[in-house]
């Protein structure tokens, strides 16, 4: 059974013919070739495909593409605009990624965190990525790295970056 | 894991959806959130041949106080009781419940009705809806009936829901007087469905006699189940230690856990036994607030 889908991947609109049982993250990475979204789970548990539905974080793997149909849709590769985006720098600066995996879907989650809540507590960041999982870097440089952005964000002088080895 | 092959239509009103579901009958199901759905679609634990996503159906989602009730409707995702300023304010049992579902993404999708209309005995908002009294409303194509919570939950996934109908809104009575209410489960892990978890809604007067109790449990019996004797134990008497700890030895007794990679039956028994002691504490606490 097949439906043509309309959407707006990082600006730019598509038309794509899709099964009405493939899964978004399949239209993203197979048919718009945006691979930088992945897939660790496939049981809606890892994060790894989170991206952004109308300036949502959802989780790819378990939303229908045809359910994205006249929205908006954001993944990782649009978010460096004029250089690297403050969450994408403050990953960088403070070792927020090690072998890089759930990164993609650790920045959208942390996009609209930031967006909602521009100043987290430490708290509330461990709670807000605690949809996505990261099997490397024991989160506490990715806890650093979104207060980081944070801070950039909020125009303050940004935390020094010491990472944290453990 | 891709779903097996089904044909989708999302009508923009509820006439024709239910025109829809009434000509697809059992084959079809319908998409809210899709959180449970979905999953269960993937595994090919279901495979329903027609999906009806309501989303595009203007009226399904609010969350306001009218005419001596709260009233939620279906497609309220949990993000938005989350952020809901009257929620947060009069009825802290959701922001208790919904903190405990699942996971930010997840709450961005899954819907309040869909937690209820999926009929599992393991998901939050059951048993907070059995301590809250709620009202269902269930719509189709001859009108709405509205269903008591307690006459909701039929079965392992099935409730009082038919084919042809729409769950379209829970109407909880506004409590008076000296209310408190509030929901915890035993989880292992964020995202993780309840060990055993318990909601309680209790109003007392100024001589401390409780007059409104409900008791609602998760994922200790096959459907979600309301602790009535625990419940009456309390009713219209003076809350003491002594009574809370009686109503929580029947509730451990009344329920019937099964043994999963959990705990066995006997632990989660004592569990309930704990929560429903802790959970009617802090209901009374947030009563005397
Ligand atoms: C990783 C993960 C963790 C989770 N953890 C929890 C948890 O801890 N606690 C918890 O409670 N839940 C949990 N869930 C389930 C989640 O909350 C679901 O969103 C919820 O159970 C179903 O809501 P939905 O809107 O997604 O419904 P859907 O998946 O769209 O539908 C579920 C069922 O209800 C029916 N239905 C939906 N809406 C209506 C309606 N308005 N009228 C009639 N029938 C309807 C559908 O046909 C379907 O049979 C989890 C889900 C995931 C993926
Ligand atoms: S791949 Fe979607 S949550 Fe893991
Ligand atoms: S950096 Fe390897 S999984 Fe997170």
């Amino acid at each position: 059974m097949k439906k043509q889908i309309t959407v707006t991947v990082n600006g730019e609109q598509h038309t794509v013919e899709v099964e009405t049982r493939t899964l978004l993250v399949h239209t993203i990475r197979e048919q718009l070739r945006l691979t930088g979204t992945h897939i660790g789970c496939d049981t809606s548990s890892c994060g790894a495909c989170t991206v952004l539905l109308d300036g949502k974080s959802i989780k790819s793997c378990t939303v229908l593409s045809i359910q994205a149909d006249g929205k908006e849709i954001s993944t990782v590769e649009g978010l460096a605009k004029d250089g690297l985006h403050p969450l994408q720098e403050g990953f960088k600066e403070n070792h927020g990624l090690h072998c890089g995996f759930c990164t993609p879907g650790m920045l959208m989650r942390a996009v609209e965190l930031l967006e909602k809540n521009p100043n987290p507590t430490e708290e509330e960041i461990r709670w807000g990525i605690s949809g996505n999982l990261c099997r490397c870097t024991g989160y506490n440089n990715i806890v650093k790295a979104i207060q980081y952005a944070g801070a950039k964000m909020r125009g303050e002088e940004t935390p020094s970056t010491e990472p944290e080895f453990v | 894991m891709i779903p097996a092959p089904f044909d989708y239509a999302a009508p923009a009103t509820l006439a024709e959806a239910f025109s829809l579901l009434e000509q697809h009958g059992d084959e079809a199901k319908i998409l809210a959130g899709g959180h449970s759905l979905i999953p269960m679609m993937k595994l090919r634990f279901a495979s329903p041949e027609f999906l009806v996503d309501i989303n595009n159906i203007p009226g399904l989602s609010h969350i306001k106080e009218e005419n001596g009730y709260l009233k939620i409707g279906a497609l309220t995702r949990e993000t938005e009781l989350d952020e809901s300023e009257v929620i947060r304010s009069k009825y802290p049992i959701f922001t208790d419940a919904s903190k405990l579902i699942a996971d930010p993404q997840v709450r961005n999708m899954g819907t309040v009705g869909g937690n209820i209309a999926h009929g599992d005995a393991a998901n939050d908002h059951p048993a907070v809806m059995l301590a809250l009294r709620a009202e269902v409303d269930i719509s189709s194509s001859e009108g709405t009936r509205s269903v008591p919570i307690d006459e909701f939950f039929y079965g392992f996934y099935m409730t009082a829901v038919q084919p042809h109908e729409i769950l379209t809104e829970i109407r909880i009575p506004i409590p008076n007087g000296k209310t408190g209410n509030a929901y915890h489960k035993l989880e292992r892990k964020v995202g993780d469905y309840a060990t055993a978890g318990v909601a309680v809604q209790i109003t007392i007067d100024d001589a401390g006699v409780c007059t409104y109790i409900g008791i609602g449990l998760t994922n200790v019996n096959p459907v979600p189940l309301r602790a009535v004797r625990s419940e009456e134990v309390l009713l219209g008497q003076k809350v003491t230690d002594e009574l809370i700890k009686e109503a929580a030895k029947y509730a451990s007794e009344d329920c019937n856990p099964s043994e999963d990679l959990r705990g066995d039956e006997a632990y989660k028994r004592s569990m309930v036994n704990v929560l429903v002691k802790r959970i009617i504490h802090k209901a009374l606490e947030r009563a005397h607030a």
